[in-house]
């Protein structure tokens, strides 16, 4: 269960206005997608959920519970890039999750706990088609590949909520639809609350069961910065039957 | 005919053009040499290779008259010993400081602008000062050469674990990591191959301040010998030191690199 609710939220940067009193109410399962124009705060609204920013008015809640100012476990995030450790192959990767879950002083586990969550994270690299490639290194991985370890990094820590920053927007057209259908099944077989930030108008309409828009209405010539960004449309998506679905994202 | 930029040695040829300005270096040192003994033959400058391994082997393979030690070995040993400690303590102290500024914003508030200032001290200016709180042994000369590298490594340190995305920072704690966690699996581990990196280039200042220190108050030691001979004009030891000196940072250099190739294969760019 993972409700969201965002309750008069103002981001301000000294004079600078950068979100204007955002008021939405995310419903359980939702998969939200959220586009707009750069600069018009898609970012800013997913930090504050994440907990890296901190609202400079109103409130959010998760579940009628403020969500704590710094990131944790109930929100699992993927970046477009950097969010996977260089140090570790990729089971350690998927693996780092669950050790730190258990092993709150050394950060490993040993014996029959560890060969649990091994059976796990090899599960989860099972599951996102990564299992050929376990012991190597992120580096020797391509975009597709670190994107799939790294969703199946966060979600095998089974986050309430996963905060997607255009996960797939520097990915091959072709990678990119594999990459949709991974999302929707992990979707699906997990019950979490999806955000996921986008500057791809089709892909936010093929994958989101409610989509927003960000922008600017308000504009002062004199002072550019006073007004903020809203959310302009806020669509329900119609729940598509999994085939059409498909149908859509390779289209 | 291709750019100079795009023509690429042999292996052979690589090799060949390596060992040639050794060659050109040894060839005219003996030309030069022969030039100044057949001047005069008690000429002490240049003195020829037969005379330089006479000398050495009198210094590595027999025993002192006075002090019965085999005064090469000793020398070694206890230079070894000195820079070494020197080494261990200043890459432990780097690293503590290293994490806690990096990693915690408010042990950096604490800490930071006394390591840059203390970075910024010369060394050698309070060499008298070491000399007289700690005495003439062993540990005003390990302490000078830690006081000499330890703040320099830890700064660079410091900015290594910066350099560390953000991006990463925040996927850990939203994998649940506590600080603690955060330090152990994700900057540490990071940061073993930069520490390797950051010692190998503040070898150079170590062997500097060793040999600063062993020339001023020392009874044994690489630097200590140098200088000691240095009043009789005698090249015949200084040179073959010196050798010895470059060969023995050479081959410490070498293998750190080789062990950051061999522990941190995650580390090492993609060929």
């Amino acid at each position: 269960m993972a409700t969201v609710s965002v309750r008069n939220v103002w981001k301000e940067y000294g004079p600078q206005v950068v979100l204007e009193n955002l008021r939405l109410e995310i419903a359980d399962h939702e998969f939200v997608t959220i586009i707009g124009a750069s600069g018009c705060g898609k970012t800013t609204f997913l930090k504050m959920l994440l907990g890296m920013e901190q609202p400079t008015r109103g409130q959010i809640l998760i579940d009628g519970q403020p969500i704590r100012p710094e990131p944790d476990p109930d929100r699992g995030v993927v970046f477009q890039r950097y969010s996977s450790f260089p140090h570790l192959t990729v089971f350690e990767n998927v693996m780092l999750g669950l050790e730190l879950k258990r092993a709150r002083f050394a950060g490993r586990l040993f014996g029959g706990a560890r060969r649990a969550a091994r059976d796990a994270a090899l599960a989860m690299l099972e599951s996102v088609g990564l299992a050929h490639a376990r012991d190597r290194y992120p580096a020797q991985l391509s975009g597709g590949m670190q994107q799939r370890m790294s969703i199946a990094q966060a979600v095998i820590c089974r986050p309430k909520i996963l905060l997607l920053d255009e996960p797939f927007g520097a990915l091959d057209p072709g990678v990119t639809a594999d990459m949709h259908q991974l999302i929707l099944r992990l979707w699906a077989e997990n019950r979490m609350t999806i955000f996921m930030v986008s500057h791809d108008i089709q892909e936010s309409f093929a994958l989101g069961t409610r989509l927003l828009t960000f922008d600017k209405i308000r504009h002062d010539p004199q002072a550019p910065e006073a007004y903020g960004a809203r959310v302009t449309y806020d669509m329900p998506l119609a729940r598509k039957s999994g085939e059409t679905m498909s149908a859509a994202t390779t289209a | 005919m291709r750019r100079l930029i795009n023509q690429h040695p042999g292996r052979g040829s690589a090799l060949a053009l390596g060992v040639l300005p050794f060659i050109v270096l040894l060839v005219s040192y003996v030309l030069a040499s022969q030039v100044r003994l057949a001047e005069n033959p008690h000429d002490k400058l240049l003195p020829s290779l037969g005379t330089i391994a006479d000398t050495f082997h009198s210094y590595a393979f027999e025993e002192d008259r006075r002090s019965g030690n085999v005064l090469f070995w000793a020398d070694t040993w206890a230079s070894l010993k000195r820079i070494g400690a020197a080494l261990a303590i200043s890459a432990v102290l780097a690293m503590l400081l290293a994490v806690g500024i990096g990693v915690v914003p408010r042990l950096r508030a604490l800490l930071s602008p006394l390591l840059n200032t203390v970075a910024m001290i010369p060394p050698l200016a309070i060499l008298p000062v070491l000399f007289i709180v700690l005495g003439l042994e062993e540990t005003s000369k390990i302490a000078l050469i830690v006081i000499g590298i330890a703040p320099c490594v830890a700064r660079d340190l410091a900015l290594r674990v910066g350099e560390l995305p953000k991006e990463q920072i925040i996927k850990a704690q939203t994998l649940g990591a506590s600080t603690w966690q955060l330090i152990l699996r994700v900057v540490l581990p990071q940061l073993w191959p930069r520490l390797i990196d950051a010692m190998r280039l503040a070898m150079g200042s170590a062997w500097l301040f060793l040999i600063a220190a062993e020339a001023i108050a020392s009874t044994e030691g690489l630097g200590y010998r140098i200088f000691l001979v240095r009043r009789y004009l005698a090249m015949d030891v200084i040179l073959p030191y010196v050798i010895w000196i470059t060969l023995l940072a050479v081959f410490a250099d070498l293998a750190l690199r080789l062990l950051r190739a061999k522990a941190f294969r995650w580390a090492e760019p993609e060929r």
